[in-house]
């Protein structure tokens, strides 16, 4: 009697394993990824950059019609690339750019932001990625357009372009 | 072009005559007597793949372009070597040689079990021969290696330079062994418990196939992570990724089942337990070729994603599941004198505590690899399972393991009736505490769980070296196993706690400090060689004690494909190495230069070594004991 209701369970449970892995299989865009449009924000308390004071989300998406949200990290080649486009962004008074400064060592993303200059109203440390991942980052440089009701609306992987920043504008009007 | 036919048409041969071999052994586990062909057919089998894998090394060797894996994977400007090992840097090369290690392991199967009971020989002969069958299946109907190009390109494609390493062109085939041998210690358990006759004499023959693939095993996990270490230019060599944890995963199951297969040995129980574990040994290597291969698991390893391949490889991982559990439960017999007397304090139960600890780490594992693929198909969110995960739910247990460890492999079989050495065992504790203790203070590292994974694994340490002078225990290889293990540990937590590293933009003349040590970018080299282009900078680290160690890291830009490698510069010593890597950054003078400081990396592949070594004196005296 145990046998057999021991044998039912595993050939369950082997079914669904089986279900499962083959699904996964006829998924094949594997980084494809999803759509995160219109979804809320997720809240975080973190540190800033330069003042190394703790800063709630709460405070951070405040008194703007429009968020962009960049993550980037001092150590990644295409961040370089995007930064002149994020300059541009930082231009536009009805957007407010944040920088989310990913797994780096605040002295190099210091320098990187002297160097290039600072498109950002405001910078998060993340130090070990958490916000990224809860943001539904996929890697840097990944940037966020968020509308005022907190909602993020589009979201551009891989490093800004012209094109995007048509596209911004286009949303934003 | 001729060896290209030779290759295939082998191929198909060889097919035919496992075919035959898996007919004629039905035949002959029906009427008792081992039909002499079967011996002839199976050396055929093999020499039919070995003559096929020759064709596709000559093909590759030759740049015969007309050959579409060739065509795929060469190109004519490759330094021999990685043409040769391009042979099995691809799918359809790698799957060739698994099909090779499978045939070839058989063979030695059939020579090596002469004295034992004709029945269970013949089959496990049945049981090897459907895998043999499903892999032959597989390469000819998914992915055959001598698809024919006509008209024939004038050039390759290109290896993956990432893949132009030493240590890789050695991995993969070390690898596979590893896992063809759990496939024999599979079929020959599945047939032992057909013919009941799991009992200390199987015991005893099984181990050396076990100890076989643990060794194999064990060596392939290390390349692949020096590999890592030195041609990622990541400055890591284990980073739970998936691919990582697919060989890993066998490799615990293993290491669990040559302990165990210790009791059913010298005591003749767990049986159901050792034939659980010999199949499941061969399911997670079944499902690490599955993963990788299928890709499903994206990371540097795939390189051939085909769904079609995919399904065949699951449905037949999961036939050859099923086959193994309805035989496990028609023809499995408990019997009553298994059940005996046991005692706490006895080794057989300590080994039982191993395995309830390895248990634990591997379903960690696989939970950690696997949830996220079933997370995405049941409600399409992506997560990424990453070391914080592992370091979490591993590293406490781990120190239990060690402290574990350090007193139960020196009970006796049967009974213990007193713990010898208590006093000692406490003294060595203190001190390891007293010794970690100062040495965190030193460095300013007082977390909890290093510390305590510090003086567990310092005791365990003191203890394995202790055993080395003790002289009742007689069992060489375990000793210089276990210490080989408890130094893995150690050299991996000191390398944790103790490595820094620092990431900054540099030019030519630009130079910073870092911590006690200064760093000068002091020249670029540009280079054209053979099939890349190398820039090499030059830079010089001076010390407080003013000693100089000079740096030279490259870039390497191959042009077949377009790809951009960094080659670390490593300086390695006994206490440490020091690594330096540089990057491009686009369109700028500047290099992004990361410096590392890894200290008793060195230890970490010497005491892994040690772990193979043990393994290989345990194989040693079987072989001549026998």
């Amino acid at each position: 009697m145990k046998n057999k209701f021991l044998i039912i369970l595993l050939i369950f449970f082997l079914s669904f394993c089986f279900f499962v892995l083959y699904k996964s299989l006829n998924s094949s865009g594997i980084y494809v990824p999803e759509k995160k449009e219109a979804r809320d924000l997720p809240e975080f308390v973190s540190t800033e950059l330069f003042s190394n004071k703790k800063i709630s989300s709460k405070e951070i998406f405040r008194g703007s019609n429009f968020y962009i949200l960049n993550i980037w990290a001092s150590w990644c080649a295409p961040c370089r690339a995007e930064h002149p486009q994020l300059i541009e962004l930082s231009k536009n008074s009805s957007i407010k750019v944040i920088g989310l400064n990913y797994k780096d060592n605040p002295k190099n993303a210091k320098k990187f932001l002297n160097e290039l200059g600072n498109p950002f109203s405001t910078t998060i440390v993340d130090t070990n990625g958490i916000i990224s991942i809860e943001f539904g980052g996929y890697g840097i440089p990944e940037t966020f357009l968020i509308n005022k009701d907190k909602k993020i609306i589009k979201s551009f992987i891989g490093n800004l372009t012209r094109d995007s920043l048509k596209e911004i504008s286009l949303i934003i009007k | 072009m001729i060896p290209n036919f030779i290759g295939y048409y082998s191929l198909i041969f060889g097919l035919a005559s496992s075919v035959i071999i898996f007919i004629l052994s039905l035949k002959s586990y029906k009427i008792k007597i081992i039909d002499k062909k079967i011996f002839s057919l199976s050396f055929l089998q093999f020499f039919f793949v070995l003559t096929s894998f020759f064709s596709l090394v000559i093909c590759f060797v030759i740049s015969d372009f007309s050959n579409e894996t060739v065509f795929n994977n060469s190109h004519s400007n490759k330094p021999i070597f990685y043409k040769i090992s391009g042979t099995w840097g691809n799918h359809e090369g790698s799957l060739l040689l698994w099909l090779l290690v499978l045939t070839l392991f058989l063979f030695l199967f059939l020579i090596y079990s002469k004295d034992e009971v004709k029945r269970y020989r013949i089959l496990t002969l049945v049981f090897q021969q459907v895998i043999i069958i499903g892999f032959f299946l597989f390469v000819l109907i998914t992915s055959n290696p001598f698809n024919y190009l006509f008209p024939k390109p004038v050039e390759g494609l290109g290896l993956n330079p990432i893949l132009q390493d030493p240590a890789l062109a050695i991995h993969p085939p070390i690898l596979y062994i590893g896992y063809v041998g759990a496939s024999i210690i599979f079929s020959s358990s599945l047939a032992a418990t057909v013919e009941n006759y799991i009992s200390k004499s199987w015991a005893k023959n099984i181990k050396i196939w076990i100890l076989v693939s643990w060794i194999f095993l064990t060596v392939g996990i290390m390349l692949g992570s020096i590999w890592a270490y030195y041609e990622l230019g990541w400055g890591g060599f284990w980073f739970w990724d998936p691919v990582e944890n697919v060989s890993l995963m066998p490799w615990i199951c293993l290491t669990a089942l040559l302990h165990c297969i210790l009791v059913l040995e010298k005591r003749d129980f767990l049986k159901t337990w050792t034939i659980i574990l010999s199949i499941a040994t061969f399911t997670l290597s079944m499902c690490g070729t599955f993963l990788v291969r299928s890709g499903i698991l994206n990371s540097v390893h795939t390189f051939a994603n085909d769904p079609s391949r995919g399904i065949f490889i699951l449905s037949f991982l999961f036939f050859l599941v099923i086959m193994s559990l309805v035989i496990f439960f028609t023809f499995y017999q408990e019997k009553k004198e298994d059940y005996q007397k046991i005692y706490f304090l006895s080794k057989e139960v300590s080994i039982l505590i191993n395995n309830w600890f390895l248990m634990y780490f591997l379903s960690v594992i696989l939970i950690g690899t696997l949830y996220p693929i079933f997370l995405e198909v049941i409600s399409n969110q992506k997560i990424s399972v990453g070391p914080p995960f592992y370091n979490k739910l591993i590293v406490p247990f781990l120190i239990f393991f060690m402290l574990f460890m350090s007193i139960g492999p020196n009970f006796r079989w049967i009974k213990e009736t007193n713990i010898k050495n208590k006093f000692q065992l406490i003294l060595f504790f203190f001190l390891s505490m007293f010794l970690s203790l100062i040495f965190l203070e030193k460095i300013g590292r007082t977390d909890l769980f290093n510390s305590l994974l510090l003086v567990a694994s310092l005791h365990l340490v003191f203890i394995t070296i202790k055993d080395f002078f003790s002289k009742k225990i007689h069992n060489f290889s375990k000793k210089i196993s276990h210490f080989g293990f408890s130094l893995l540990i150690l050299s991996i937590l000191l390398n944790g706690i103790m490595s820094s590293e620092i990431t900054m933009n540099l030019k030519v003349g630009d130079s910073f400090n870092f911590g006690k040590e200064k760093i000068f970018f002091k020249s670029l080299k540009n280079n054209k060689i053979n099939n890349y282009q190398s820039i090499t900078g030059h830079f010089i680290v001076v010390d407080d004690k003013k000693n100089i160690y000079e740096f030279e890291p490259e870039l390497r830009i191959y042009d077949q494909p377009e790809v951009v490698t960094s080659e670390a510069d490593i300086k390695t010593d006994l206490f440490g190495d020091k690594f330096l890597v540089i990057n491009k950054i686009k369109g700028d003078e500047y290099f992004n230069v990361r410096y590392q400081i890894k200290p008793f990396m060195i230890w970490i592949w010497i005491s892994t070594l040690l772990l193979v070594i043990g393994g290989s004196i345990s194989l040693y005296k079987r072989y001549y004991e026998k």
